[in-house]
């Protein structure tokens, strides 16, 4: 009889040590979707932003026209990316277009001097910091999410309610090295 | 970033500890108050209703009296994008929501954070902060508040300036008429010997609680992990090193925009230098050398 109920009291404590982890990698989970959204919202900003810096940009950069190509199609390609990948080397693509077309900027003081101009590459600065700041945070959510499903005792259960392995956000490598301008 | 879940529990126990005792010192007072003029319950019931209700209203609206006493305005992005999208990003890193950006129109070099809780919180600079910190720099300071925010060092901050500094005012108060009482209009009453020796208890027993309850508050273990919790935002320690080491270069710090209550919100201490072990054991903050070194370092 005892030791009946010595049993069921292990069944119930392990019953609910498993619905706690359960619902504590569930919240991860959850935390993963939101990083990931959150560095969708940013990309979109910047996408929305090219049309009009590549509109501002045209009256003066006359001898630029590839620059501002290259840019359009980045930007483009960011709109057809559908995977996480797909995405992490269109936003890598746009990144390096920008950084040519900015730099390339430097060359045309009256736009240099332009209100809009000014305006919009400050925003566009801003809004590339966002991007790499929730790409931050999305690694280390993932990276924290990876390692909880893969730790003892907990991996067993990961693989009963199919927790798998989140990817990360990669940075692209051309990130770490010097930017090359092309003129 | 992760911030060890102890860190923010921690600072939620010590600020309901902090209103706790806050509350049944001004009952105390109450209670002492009440016996003086021959009712104990009166005095008691009068001062913990008074207690409770000021204590929810610093929880609530501690972070706007702190800002209107520094005098920061709130800004829109319009006037300071730079400030308004460094802020963004920074909270983005650090996963909560957005503060709220003011600024103190000082060319002195400081920032504070205040608010109760993530979701309800702001992040303060001084105009001379935003003019002479590079973009790096910028980003180490506001990471530095940001890590503040995000373990609710600023909840219990806020309650310190907030009820500390009432129980500061209110034992000044009650020194000064102990000092004054006895001269002037007697007004006959028997009982003032009673009330002047009772409130010198008080006080003896006000003092060192007061004193304990400032060292709490501005423990340096704070500082030195907002800045390496800043440190692992920004992935890059040696732009609050550099912001740190312009700071503790500017000659004109924060004197007429801070006081001795609202002081251990800052980044770097508000009042001017003094060296020396005694005033280096009281300050609020420590030494930004130190600071820098252990950036250095990471």
């Amino acid at each position: 009889m005892v030791s009946w109920t010595v049993i069921g009291i292990i069944i119930a404590v392990l019953v609910v040590l498993v619905i706690i982890l359960y619902n504590s990698i569930i919240r991860l989970k959850l935390q993963v979707k939101n990083a990931l959204a959150q560095i969708d919202v940013q990309l979109k900003r910047r996408n929305d932003l090219i049309p009009n810096l590549v509109e501002t940009v045209k009256g003066y950069m006359k001898h630029e026209k590839r620059v501002l190509e290259t840019t359009t199609k980045a930007r483009s390609a960011m709109l057809s990316a559908k995977t996480m990948k797909e995405k992490a080397s269109a936003s890598n693509m746009i990144s390096d277009t920008l950084k040519t077309l900015f730099a390339v900027s430097e060359n045309y003081p009256q736009l240099k001097a332009n209100e809009n101009f000014l305006q919009l590459q400050e925003e566009l600065a801003g809004t590339e910091n966002k991007i790499s700041y929730a790409r931050q945070h999305y690694n280390d959510i993932v990276m924290e999410y990876n390692t909880k499903i893969k730790v003892f005792p907990n991996t067993l259960f990961a693989k009963w309610f199919k927790f798998t392995d989140e990817l990360m956000f990669e940075a692209a490598k051309e990130e770490r090295k010097q930017v090359k301008v092309k003129f | 970033m992760r911030i060890a879940f102890n860190e923010v529990r921690n600072n939620k126990f010590k600020s309901v500890l902090l209103a706790s005792l806050f509350i049944l010192i001004i009952g105390f007072l109450g209670a002492v108050i009440g016996v003086a003029y021959g009712n104990l319950y009166f005095g008691l019931i009068i001062a913990v209703l008074f207690s409770i209700i000021y204590s929810l209203i610093g929880y609530y609206s501690g972070d706007r009296m702190i800002l209107s006493m520094s005098g920061a305005r709130e800004v829109t992005k319009r006037e300071f994008p730079y400030l308004f999208h460094t802020i963004e990003g920074l909270s983005i890193a650090a996963g909560i929501p957005k503060p709220k950006a003011y600024v103190i129109d000082d060319s002195a070099l400081n920032a504070f954070a205040t608010g109760r809780d993530p979701k309800n919180a702001s992040i303060t600079v001084t105009t001379g902060l935003l003019k002479k910190l590079n973009r790096q720099e910028l980003e180490g300071v506001i990471a530095h508040e940001m890590s503040h925010i995000k373990n609710y060092d600023v909840r219990f901050m806020m309650l310190t300036v907030i009820l500390v500094g009432i129980i500061v005012l209110l034992s000044d108060f009650l020194l000064r008429s102990f000092w004054y009482g006895g001269h002037g209009d007697r007004r006959g009453k028997g009982n003032l010997g009673i009330i002047i020796i009772l409130f010198a208890v008080v006080l003896a027993i006000l003092a060192p609680i007061i004193g304990n309850l400032i060292k709490l508050a501005i423990s340096r273990k704070r500082e030195f992990l907002a800045d390496a919790h800043g440190a692992i935002l920004t992935r890059y320690p040696p732009g609050l090193a550099g912001a740190l080491k312009k700071i503790s270069k500017d000659p004109d710090p924060l004197v007429d925009k801070a006081n001795k209550a609202t002081a251990h919100l800052f980044i770097s201490t508000p009042f001017r230098k003094k060296t020396g072990i005694i005033t280096n054991l009281f300050s609020t903050h420590p030494p930004i050398d130190e600071r820098i070194k252990r950036l250095e370092e990471m």
